[in-house]
């Protein structure tokens, strides 16, 4: 039995967690065992979470696969749905459905060095991809994680980011376009972080997610320093209702990136890539 | 029904005509056709032959459709209404499945299973065949199909008319997809002065013709039908600059056209509204008064409104310029790669139901004239 498709299921609130003054993150659980035992995902993929009597928004799951019964969605309070998210308590019920679209290839991906570039605070599908990497740190190469965002104080999980440092043939660099105190990294666009980072590009696969100019940007900076295109995946965001390439609404180009996408090679993603308008 | 060449059809007396009505209600149709109504054709439920629309034309140009009365006594002669297949199929509001709150907060969905009634629509357009094609793959042929959808098209009996009398706005001629039916009909109809050429396109066609009293067609009958569907083709003066204009749109994405488009396009979504194969829907939910219960409903939608492309405070497509242009590059473009041909089938809607007239033809004209 699979629940993605336009009928929700119920799951139930179990833990809620503040990360930031407007992220915050929902773990919650199917309440239908049966439901429950036959959920499965991939990293990158994402459920449609409905909130009662308001509606419905697509969240990427963060969670780790491997624990399907618990399912940690990070969300920032911007709009009418993710307000109302934004306010539920441990106990409280939501409608959910999924999994939808494709997902990181992280088992194709094994053996290889990974690099992880997020832009912004579009970083929670990534996140994902750097837990799952890390709980099974014995199956991937090198490790590199470069994170931008507007404000130093719009990063999140800072203490994560200090202990993934520590990692052995791991490496972290933060930017922010605008620094605060303390900062432990650099100001300036994601883009200043390359110059700085140690992989190398013939073995390395990247994931990325974040503004498209910025995946764009970062791209070009990659396959200049000879990584090839189809070893860069990155992960889209569009207005998403439906979830199962029917509604329209995410339409980038020819493609629906609830279901084509979000996760594309980027070659995939075409030169609509960054095109105002796409 | 009398021994001929079933490829070369039947005649059916025009008296008759109100017999195939009632074969189909007798069979658990309800009969939908053409009849006018506000000053439009409308598809509506056809209580007899009454109901159709003798001697009515109509005139369409841009921004404009005018319904007209001579003194003709045919049924189908006019080019089209603002809607005919898509709203029976894929609804303009429908629940898609509610939910109540239970005693414990606990969260209680449940969804009807459709049970559609058996509908004919008399009177279907070539263009409308072939839209109704693009929707079936949108909707049905896809890993998920959309239930309310599929429910309804398997109890649909759709009885085609070739057309004899295209408006000024149609070009079904230059996409392929008319004047002429030529798949996806149950039954399709030529109609002459003195009554009908029938042809059965399926099983079931040819059981509920089994049930009318036919004639042989004549030689002479069969020239007029083929000289009216050439003449209904000749007569189209729009075109399209090709069948395939994904890689000319696509390649003049910073076109000056869309600009002057746009200073002319108010955005209203009548153009989505009326077209065949448009799809887009938004999802809404409706609470109940008591705020124990709630619909959650879907609704057409068009990417024309500043929703349409909404994404976490931020409007992917914020002016006219971007959404006239999206629409053009999917429909003429985009389709192509989804599902294998243009997703315009040359009805003309939009341009006569343009309230400032813009003409889809020649804005893809005047990107071909002048390629960037």
């Amino acid at each position: 039995m699979t629940i993605a498709s336009h009928f929700p299921y119920e799951a139930e609130v179990i833990e809620r967690c503040q990360e930031s003054p407007t992220i915050f993150s929902l773990v919650v659980r199917l309440t239908d065992p049966v439901v429950a035992s036959e959920y499965r995902f991939t990293p990158g993929q994402f459920n449609m979470l409905y909130l009662f009597g308001v509606g419905e928004i697509p969240i990427s799951i963060v969670s780790d696969p491997a624990r399907p019964g618990q399912l940690i969605h990070t969300i920032r309070d911007v709009g009418r749905v993710s307000h109302g998210f934004s306010q539920l308590e441990v106990g409280d019920r939501i409608g959910l459905r999924g999994p939808f679209g494709s997902g990181w290839p992280l088992v194709q991906l094994e053996g290889q060095d990974i690099m992880i570039v997020t832009g912004g605070l579009g970083c929670a599908p990534v996140v994902s991809v750097i837990n799952y990497i890390l709980r099974r740190r014995e199956r991937y190469g090198r490790l590199v994680i470069l994170q931008g965002v507007k404000h130093s104080s719009d990063l999140i999980w800072r203490e994560r980011y200090a202990e993934w440092e520590k990692l052995d043939n791991t490496q972290v660099l933060l930017a922010a376009d605008v620094g605060g105190k303390p900062w432990p990294g650099f100001v300036g666009p994601i883009t200043v972080l390359f110059e700085h980072a140690r992989f190398n590009p013939q073995q390395t696969v990247a994931m990325m997610c974040g503004p498209e100019r910025m995946i764009h940007a970062a791209a070009d900076l990659l396959i200049e320093r000879g990584m090839q295109p189809w070893d860069i995946w990155i992960s889209m965001e569009r207005n998403m209702q439906c979830a199962v390439g029917q509604c329209g609404h995410c339409q980038f180009g020819s493609s629906f990136v609830c279901r084509n996408g979000p996760v594309y090679r980027y070659p995939d993603a075409g030169e609509l890539l960054a095109k105002r308008g796409f | 029904m009398q021994d001929a060449d079933v490829a070369s059809g039947f005649f059916l007396p025009g008296q008759d005509f109100a017999l195939l009505l009632a074969a189909l209600t007798g069979q658990g149709y309800r009969c939908v056709g053409p009849t006018v109504r506000d000053g439009m054709l409308v598809y509506d439920t056809l209580e007899g032959v009454g109901n159709l629309p003798a001697g009515v034309h109509i005139q369409q140009s841009p921004g404009s459709y005018r319904v007209e009365f001579n003194q003709g006594r045919r049924l189908f002669d006019w080019a089209n209404g603002p809607q005919a297949l898509k709203p029976l199929l894929f609804a303009p509001r429908e629940v898609l499945w509610q939910v109540r709150r239970g005693a414990d907060g606990e969260l209680l969905f449940s969804q009807q299973d459709p049970d559609p009634e058996p509908v004919a629509v008399i009177g279907v357009r070539a263009c409308d065949l072939a839209a109704l094609r693009l929707q079936d793959r949108h909707f049905i042929e896809t890993d998920i199909p959309d239930a309310g959808y599929t429910a309804r098209r398997r109890q649909l009996f759709l009885v085609a008319v070739n057309c004899t009398r295209p408006a000024a706005t149609c070009f079904c001629a230059s996409t392929g997809d008319g004047p002429a039916a030529t798949r996806g009909y149950d039954l399709v109809l030529d109609e002459l002065d003195d009554g009908f050429i029938v042809i059965a396109g399926s099983k079931h066609g040819d059981e509920v013709l089994a049930l009318l009293p036919l004639q042989p067609v004549s030689p002479e009958q069969r020239r007029a039908a083929a000289e009216a569907t050439a003449a209904a083709a000749a007569i189209q003066n729009r075109q399209l600059p090709g069948r395939d204009l994904r890689d000319l749109l696509f390649a003049n994405l910073d076109h000056p056209r869309w600009e002057a488009v746009a200073t002319r396009c108010l955005s209203c979504g009548n153009c989505t509204s009326v077209c065949p194969t448009c799809f887009c829907y938004r999802e809404l939910d409706e609470p109940a008064l008591d705020r124990e219960s709630a619909r959650h409903y879907r609704e057409w939608d068009s990417c024309f409104t500043q929703g349409h492309s909404y994404i976490h405070g931020f409007i992917v497509r914020p002016d006219t310029r971007l959404r006239y242009r999206q629409w053009l590059t999917h429909k003429l473009g985009g389709w192509h790669d989804q599902y294998g041909r243009s997703g315009c089938v040359g009805c003309g809607r939009c341009i006569a139901w343009c309230p400032v007239g813009i003409d889809i033809t020649e804005e893809a004209g005047a990107i071909a004239d002048s390629p960037a």
